[in-house]
């Protein structure tokens, strides 16, 4: 799963949806791959006002990567920075999840993720 | 397809078999019937994963014909990079196809694309289908995030997905199969035994009261679900009643708009498999 799916994805029981401890989910012991995409600039750019810039920066530096600025940049100045478009790149869209956990802050539940793939069925006490 | 059969409810086996011989009968290329490739599905186990039948194919001809095509164009024009997420991907030769044919139907490759299945195996098979398709389709595919497994919608923030498809377990069955929690299925790494992949074939065909238990459950997340711009392309067989639900959608409120946009069929005067898209307006 790429990075990027964590800015869309929350804690799949139903209590939690209420709270803003279950957004972002947290990676724990997260392994990752890097892949090599083409750089598609203006699929970035459509993307930033849809992305949680502050769920992506808690994100980021928990996988690893260094410390995204505080505000998103503005689709100016995304268009007109190579490198900051790369870097973006990068983490939204070659960086996968592959092996790990996801942990939702409100219940502490620890969702699998195997072979790329989480698991966001539930034990029967959580349903 | 023997081990599949063998495994319907005697009730409805008149359906399935009725699908199976329609394919065989009417043998013709669809790829160059219809242009846009039909994707790989060669490498998936149809054991436990549910094999393209002619509702598979309805979705993808109705996705990419020129009403639907137009509409998606319409509704999300340049600067904008809308999310399809398919529920319930099986093979996922829907998804696969809508990924890689994304500059076709949306006229843009900035589309994102996922996928959530309560079969593991489904999400596995989809992402290779995904990744095959896109390969073949190199200068025209969309970005696919991934297949993951879960119930509906569950794990998705609210008010995010622009296009949502569902080919559900249609069928009227006498009763639900349980749906299943964490412990109930198979490991991805383990191997299923026979009676996990009966498990896994009844949770993609059998559909319980009406064939609409589970169809139902995700239309009432449609609200909360999509997006301002947000439509549902969603499959619905004779048995559901589909004008019933079509009501029950016009109920959520004077913006809700339903149209069947795809049909397939035809017995006694009744479409046998449609499309229904629900939409905002
Ligand atoms: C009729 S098959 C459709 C497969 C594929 N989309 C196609 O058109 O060929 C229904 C799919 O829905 C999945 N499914 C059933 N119940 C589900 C649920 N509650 N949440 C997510 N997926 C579900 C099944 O595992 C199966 O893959």
């Amino acid at each position: 799963m790429k990075v990027l799916s964590l800015n869309f994805l929350t804690c799949a029981v139903k209590a939690c949806k209420s709270s803003s401890n279950s957004y972002p989910l947290h990676p724990k012991d997260a392994e990752l791959v890097q892949d090599d995409l083409e750089v598609n600039a203006q699929l970035l750019l459509n993307l930033l006002p849809r992305i949680d810039w502050t769920a992506l920066s808690t994100t980021a530096t928990e996988l690893g990567f260094p410390a995204l600025p505080p505000q998103a940049p503005s689709v100016e100045e995304l268009q007109s920075d190579e490198k900051k478009l790369r870097d973006l790149h990068n983490l939204l869209m070659e960086t996968q999840i592959m092996e790990g956990k996801l942990v939702c802050a409100n219940c502490g539940h620890e969702y699998a993720v195997r072979e790329g793939i989480a698991n966001f069925l539930l034990p029967s006490h959580l349903v | 397809m023997q081990a599949r059969l063998g495994l319907l409810p005697l009730d409805i086996s008149g359906v399935s078999l009725g699908r199976v011989k329609r394919a065989r009968e009417e043998p013709f290329d669809r790829d160059a019937a219809y242009m846009l490739p039909t994707p790989d599905t060669s490498h998936v186990a149809y054991e436990r994963v549910y094999e393209p039948a002619e509702d598979s194919f309805l979705l993808l001809d109705t996705l990419s014909s020129a009403t639907e095509t137009a509409f998606l164009q319409t509704r999300f024009g340049e600067g904008y990079a809308p999310l399809v997420v398919e529920v319930g991907p099986g093979s996922g030769v829907v998804i696969a196809f809508v990924n890689a044919q994304a500059q076709a139907l949306f006229g843009s490759r900035n589309v994102l694309t996922a996928a959530v299945d309560v079969n593991g195996y489904a999400c596995k098979a989809t992402g290779e289908t995904a990744r095959k398709a896109a390969l073949e389709n190199a200068t025209t595919h969309g970005s696919f995030l991934g297949a993951l497994q879960g119930d509906l919608v569950a794990p998705v923030r609210d008010r995010l997905v622009d296009v949502l498809i569902f080919n559900p377990p249609y069928v009227p069955t006498p009763e639900l199969p349980k749906q299943p929690r964490q412990a109930d299925l198979p490991a991805l790494d383990a191997k299923p035994s026979f009676d996990d992949d009966s498990y896994m074939l009844s949770l993609s065909y059998a559909g319980g009261r009406d064939g609409m238990e589970t169809t139902d459950r995700l239309i009432d997340s449609l609200p909360q679900v999509l997006s301002t711009k947000g439509c549902a392309y969603i499959l619905l067989c004779a048995q559901n009643k589909p004008e019933q639900v079509k009501q029950r959608i016009l109920g959520f409120g004077e913006a809700w708009k339903v149209a069947t946009v795809g049909s397939s069929g035809k017995q006694a005067g009744w479409e046998k498999l449609q499309i229904i898209r629900i939409w905002v307006e």
